[in-house]
């Protein structure tokens, strides 16, 4: 397959350039994303391609362009939103929760709400508490919803553009620090990543690290500290949460018999929780140590860096919980 | 403003068919036919009807928790109706709706809402799609006094009056919100008042005038599909139930104020009109309402026998 290097924040560009140029009836509408390219500047001369009436600046008013995205999905548009940072689509909730999510049931099946809400996740800038959190396990809690949480240039490609095309609310979180990473990315115009589809980041025998968007890095990073200690690691991606690939995750802790689950977003009541559960169930037989959740502390993101860096897991914790789970090596 | 007698007939008929309806549904609701609650409309019909005379079958509506008028207005089947709120499964929304969420999309009916304010997102948002879709198509945003208050309004006239957007926001203002009267939580003399800020017309109407509500929206639906952009009409109106059919209605409203919106009954002002301009005899009208009630007749027959869905429904219909 015929590849090129690109950064994430290209991938996702090139992602809805190529959406826009396939169906017209694609168009997006965020604050800034018109000759800004957003404040990340990730969506650079997307504007000087399609114009002001495919990329469009908007009002900073979130409750009101989400309703706006949920009713022109409605009508015959495959809108696609973008909310600047995660941490405002608290403004929205009404419109994505009680909205968008509901429509296609209440109506029994008449209505099709295609639209695609961007928005970005993670700590690590220095924005403190209202501009780095990770809120993604409030929507993979609500039916109706899927959601996507691509973690290298290819997948974030792949899912975006089959988050366009898909005829349900799609929320798919980038994490903002990841839009500098470069990776090789599949060449082909019509390259999509199915949703529901788990990727194995990593082959490995010991331990499964189960990780999600940033936390892939993490992951692989502390996998290839354990190869050094003769720990060999499996770092698996779900890279949609809803749907959820359970199948891929309990088969690789089938053969590693332990787990660890890495995500930024909260501990308490997130999806670390929800995923130890679908593994300890399907693989219950097999596990030979507890399994081990890691995600952002539970209090606000601090703003200092060195409180910040604090509560975000690391390589190094991912590493001290395997090695506290008594691999013996032959 | 001269109306043709065919649409004046037409706007009676459709409000006997609401009031019917609605009567039907509170002796549905008190013989224990049907689940959960229901908002009557009994008392605003000239404001569904009005504005729905106005409007293409093509034309968007969002309607209200208080929304089976707007629904028989913009094309519903009574039938089909009457079944979702009986919770069926031949009604609109294969009973996954019920009386707060009945949906048509094959006649613009974008759903009912239950969340206050619920509709302002969706019809800006069709708005917005007609216009990048090219039609002339408009949208239609049914809300109440109570909605008034909620941010997403003035987020959406701000969205509305950028863009130019076909949206007609029609507030059926009937002066109490559930319990409360409207007066005591809004602020300003009108709530037509505040679309001015944001340079869309505002117009407040009588809501027991049927044809003073069509001529308003006649108005804004025409302003709208030439490209002007918004606007907002108020209709003073009031519902002659309580909230819903477990509230008399009682209490918190005077008997003269209840008494005194009863004397102008918008059904009985379009008949009379009718009448003394000639447009039909009083026969005529009483053959119209012996239909409506044949007609209702045979949906709540054909609703008391259809089965509920299947339990293996529950889960369909989650993602497309």
């Amino acid at each position: 397959m015929s590849m090129r290097e690109m950064t994430y924040g290209e991938a996702v560009k090139e992602a809805i350039a190529e959406e826009m140029r396939r169906d017209p009836t694609v168009f997006l509408m965020g604050e800034d994303v018109g000759k800004a390219g957003t404040v990340f500047k990730v969506l650079a001369g997307l504007h000087d391609e399609f114009g002001d009436d495919r990329v469009i600046d908007t009002p900073i008013a979130e409750a009101g362009l989400v309703g706006l995205g949920v009713g022109a999905a409605l009508t015959g548009s495959r809108p696609i939103v973008d909310i600047m940072f995660g941490d405002f689509i608290t403004l929205a909730m009404d419109q994505i929760v009680n909205q968008a999510a509901k429509l296609r049931y209440m109506s029994g099946g008449q209505a099709r709400v295609p639209l695609t809400i961007r928005s970005t996740m993670g700590a690590g800038r220095s924005s403190a508490a209202q501009h780095s959190q990770s809120l993604h396990a409030w929507l993979a809690h609500i039916p109706g919803l899927k959601v996507a949480i691509p973690a290298t240039p290819a997948d974030a490609k792949g899912l975006f553009k089959s988050a366009v095309r898909d005829d349900n609310p799609v929320v798919i979180y980038e994490d903002k620090m990841m839009y500098a990473l470069k990776g090789m990315v599949p060449s082909k115009e019509n390259y999509t990543i199915p949703f529901g589809q788990a990727d194995i980041k990593r082959e490995g025998d010991d331990v499964t690290l189960i990780a999600t968007s940033s936390m892939v890095h993490v992951a692989l990073d502390a996998a290839h500290t354990l190869a050094e200690q003769g720990i060999s690691a499996e770092v698996v991606d779900p890279r949609t949460l809803v749907p959820l690939d359970s199948e891929t995750l309990i088969d690789s802790v089938v053969k590693t018999t332990r787990a660890v689950i890495i995500d930024e977003g909260h501990k308490s009541f997130g999806i670390t929780g929800e995923i130890a559960s679908v593994v300890y169930r399907g693989a219950f037989d097999y596990i030979d140590a507890p399994i081990v959740r890691l995600g952002a502390m539970d209090v606000p993101v601090p703003f200092s860096k060195p409180l910040e860096d604090a509560t975000i897991p690391t390589a190094t914790d991912v590493v001290n919980a395997v090695r506290e789970m008594g691999i013996e090596k032959a | 403003m001269s109306i043709p007698a065919e649409i004046l007939i037409k706007m009676y008929r459709a409000m006997l068919r609401i009031r019917r309806f609605e009567e039907q549904i509170w002796e549905v609701y008190t013989s224990g036919l049907m689940h959960g609650l229901a908002h009557l409309y009994i008392g605003e019909e000239a404001v569904a009807v009005g504005v729905c005379a106005a409007l293409r079958d093509d034309d968007f509506i969002t309607s209200t928790h208080r929304g089976h008028g707007h629904c028989v207005a913009k094309g519903g089947d009574l039938e089909a109706m009457m079944a979702e709120v009986m919770g069926r499964v031949t009604g609109h929304c294969r009973g996954k709706g019920g009386s707060m969420h009945i949906a048509d999309m094959s006649v613009g009916i974008l759903g009912a809402n239950g969340i206050v304010g619920g509709g302002f997102g969706i019809a800006t948002g069709a708005g917005l799609s007609a216009k990048k879709r090219g039609t002339d198509q408009v949208a239609v945003c049914f809300f109440g006094d109570g909605a008034s208050n909620q941010g997403i309004f003035f987020e959406v006239m701000n969205f509305a009056a950028i863009w130019k957007l076909p949206v007609i926001y029609v507030c059926e203002n009937n002066h109490y919100g559930e319990y409360t009267p409207t007066a005591s939580v809004t602020a300003g003399e009108r709530i037509a008042d505040r679309a001015l800020p944001f340079g869309i017309p505002g117009t407040t109407v009588d809501g027991s005038d049927a044809i003073a509500v069509y001529g308003a929206t006649a108005e804004a639906v025409a302003r709208a599909r030439r490209g002007d952009g918004a606007t907002l009409i108020e209709c003073d109106t009031y519902r002659y139930r309580g909230h819903h059919v477990g509230d008399p209605g009682e209490g918190y409203r005077p008997k003269e104020e209840i008494e005194a919106w009863m004397a102008k009954d918008p059904i009985e002002r379009l008949r009379k009109k009718i009448v003394a301009d000639d447009l039909a005899s009083e026969a005529e009208l009483d053959a119209e309402m012996r239909e409506v009630e044949r007609e209702m007749e045979n949906a709540l027959k054909a609703a008391k026998a259809a089965p509920y869905p299947d339990v293996a429904e529950v889960k369909k219909h989650v993602y497309a």
